[in-house]
């Protein structure tokens, strides 16, 4: 019985990695992520990962930027201390536009980047979960499950066929940064 | 896909041989993962001399008060206010290269937006120390925002253009910041896993964990897609909002509806010629002319020809508007503009903002990146003089002639202009020293598409008819980077 918890399949290529996660698909073996130096478009729905709901978060808090704007116009020129500027109205509803669009922006970056790094535990000092040091430099990473897995002789020559320029058993999940 | 086969009609915006993922982090990481050589050395000592410039100009003014300025009775507003302007027109390219053009998939963004935002960051930071310090007393700096207080809360006038410049100016300044860092993260994970020690510790910390997997890039897509579509209108508002803390006044030569349009376009035409000075420079000094290609120069070179075009217009149309209008107040302010005593501020106003970026319709000189440079510095000095004239001409001469006055700067207003450039540079030089400067994520993006080699690859397998190839080889021969044997190399089948 190996110690083995992953098998990473390493490539130098982005598409021989594609075509490696058709090949162990079609051989029905789960991969468990992928870690690649550059965002690889159409791995989504090969991996069947859910399209992201970040816009509706950043629509919610971009709506709750106009309410909080608009009140905060709203409570200190009418309401809290209205004030006769040269006989002006109270509520000029073309001068709240700037403040309420700028507040409305604001509140829309801060609240869906917040949520981005909230989902993803990305905050100042986490401890990063990398599994092979080179996939933030020049490898396409392919990580599989090594215990769900256990034709691991089948895996090695699927993703070896495939292009991959390394193949490695790891038995700690994440590499160290102490 | 990572690949597909972009036409040979584009030119290639990544050249060079033997060009792969680990040559680009190599290239890129160069000035990061190395000490300094001797030409940083000199830049940087140059920068902080004029930063400390501006610590003394900028701390003899909250001393002594902005009576250490040149202002008198008559011209309130001088130096302080156009170098303001001008920091955050300056500003607003490294926005529309990182948000404008992500919207418009223009791919060659990508080896330029880093330094542009960074750029972005740091002229805000320049004009927002003129906003606290023309204030007079800056410790009260804010008084500006809607804070509970112990006037009887007593709020701020939201009917006036200065308080929405201060939302505008800190919302653009926090989202231009959140954007260049998310966009960060991935760069500095590369740094990280590459580094060791005290390094890779630093950058641990300031890399949030980034693991590069699929979910991360996915959401990191979208962020920075969304970035882009809230940070367009945002930009244009920043300036918009600027320009109405005159337009909003009843100031002869302030006081036209022109004025949102016309600042947000000088703005992008100032913006880009601070790009160009930078990045020609950056490009040699750095070694990243496979990165930045003539592509990318003559690109910029035509931005900027189009706004200074428009800026031109503008100028015309202003010109116009003052003698359509009939109110003898408005033509004396811009006969006084033309011929008055600034007329020679005017006069190089005009050359160098409307004569100067026409050059550029010859493609001997947008290719040339001596002449390019040259005047990328005209139109900078160009868009000065522009804020100086529109805000000294239209104050000198008021309603009331006994009142007429010129405005001399004293050696504060010197040492604190010429000092927000030298913080401007100190600033610029650290982010070249300690954070990548072209994004490496997405210039690995564009090698197995918009690169020479790919290019030349699918070539020579005969995959595009060979009057296209003819095509492509001419329009690389204004490359630096690339030689006579690569642009042959096209010519072989295999």
């Amino acid at each position: 019985m190996s110690n083995t918890k992953y098998i990473l399949g390493s490539f130098a290529d982005p598409d021989e990695m594609m075509h490696g996660i058709d090949k162990l698909q079609a051989n029905n073996i789960g991969i468990y992520d992928c870690f690649t130096p550059m965002p690889i478009h159409g791995i989504e729905d090969k991996l069947g990962v859910k399209p992201s709901r970040l816009p509706i978060a950043a629509f919610c808090f971009g709506a709750l930027g106009t309410c909080l704007g608009f009140s905060l116009l709203y409570y200190t020129m009418a309401y809290d201390w209205p004030m006769n500027i040269g006989g002006k109205p109270s509520l000029p509803l073309p001068n709240f536009v700037p403040v309420t669009f700028e507040v409305t922006i604001l509140l829309c970056a801060l609240g869906m980047v917040a949520t981005f790094f909230f989902r993803n535990h990305l905050f100042p000092g986490r401890a990063p979960r990398v599994m092979d040091l080179r996939a933030s430099d020049d490898r396409f990473v392919i990580a599989i499950d090594a215990r769900e897995n256990t034709d691991h002789t089948l895996i090695e020559s699927l993703l070896k066929d495939a292009g991959a320029v390394e193949v490695k058993y790891n038995e700690r999940k994440y590499v160290s940064y102490e | 896909m990572s690949s597909h086969n972009e036409s040979i009609l584009r030119e290639p915006l990544v050249t060079g041989k033997d060009i792969t993922y680990a040559k680009v982090t190599d290239d890129i990481l160069l000035p990061v993962e190395n000490k300094p050589n001797k030409a940083w050395w000199i830049g940087f000592i140059i920068a902080a001399l004029g930063a400390m410039l501006w610590v003394v100009s900028v701390g003899y003014t909250f001393w002594t008060g902005i009576g250490a300025w040149g202002l008198n009775k008559t011209v309130g507003w001088a130096w302080d206010i156009t170098d303001f302007v001008w920091w955050v027109g300056i500003g607003h390219a490294g926005t529309l290269i990182s948000a404008v053009l992500l919207l418009f998939r223009q791919n060659w963004r990508n080896s330029i937006n880093r330094s542009a935002e960074a750029m972005t960051i740091f002229a805000v930071i320049c004009a927002a120390t003129y906003v606290v310090a023309h204030m007079g007393r800056p410790w009260l700096a804010y008084w500006i925002f809607p804070l509970p207080n112990q006037f009887g809360s007593l709020w701020v006038n939201f009917n006036s253009p200065l308080v929405w410049d201060a939302f505008a100016i800190s919302t653009y300044f926090t989202v231009s910041l959140v954007f260049w860092y998310c966009g960060l993260l991935p760069d500095i994970a590369t740094v990280r896993d590459r580094a060791t020690g005290l390094k890779r510790k630093i950058y641990k910390v300031l890399s949030f964990g980034w693991n590069g997997s699929v979910k991360t890039w996915q959401r990191f897509e979208i962020v920075s897609l969304i970035l882009a579509g809230i940070s367009t209108p945002l930009v244009l508002s920043v300036h918009t909002i600027v320009s109405m803390d005159f337009a909003t006044s009843v100031i002869p030569g302030w006081h036209t509806t022109i004025f949102p349009p016309y600042f947000v376009a000088g703005a992008i035409f100032s913006g880009f010629a601070m790009v160009q000075t930078l990045l020609l420079i950056l490009r040699k000094v750095m070694n990243f002319e496979n990165y930045i290609t003539m592509f990318h120069i003559e690109s910029m070179n035509k931005i900027i020809m189009v706004t200074g075009s428009i800026v031109g217009i503008a100028y015309l149309t202003e010109l116009f508007i003052a003698w359509y209008s009939g109110s003898e107040y408005e033509m004396y302010a811009f006969a006084n503009r033309i011929a008055g005593p600034y007329a020679w501020a005017y006069w190089a106003m005009m050359t160098c903002n409307v004569i100067s970026p026409q050059l550029f319709w010859f493609k001997k000189i947008r290719t040339s990146i001596p002449i390019s440079w040259v005047l990328s510095i005209v139109v900078n000095i160009g868009m000065w003089f522009e804020r100086f004239v529109i805000i000294v001409t239209s104050l000198h001469r008021d309603y009331l002639p006994s009142s007429w006055a010129m405005f001399y700067p004293t050696w504060v207003d010197v040492g604190i202009f010429i000092g927000s450039i030298g913080l401007f540079f100190t600033l610029f030089l650290l982010f070249l020293r300690f954070l990548p400067s072209i994004a490496i994520a997405e210039v690995k993006l564009l090698l197995k598409s918009a690169s020479l080699q790919q290019k030349t690859k699918l070539a020579q397998e005969g995959v595009f008819p060979d009057e296209q190839v003819k095509y492509f080889q001419n329009s690389l021969e204004k490359y630096d980077s690339v030689s006579e044997e690569d642009i042959k190399a096209l010519d072989v089948r295999k």
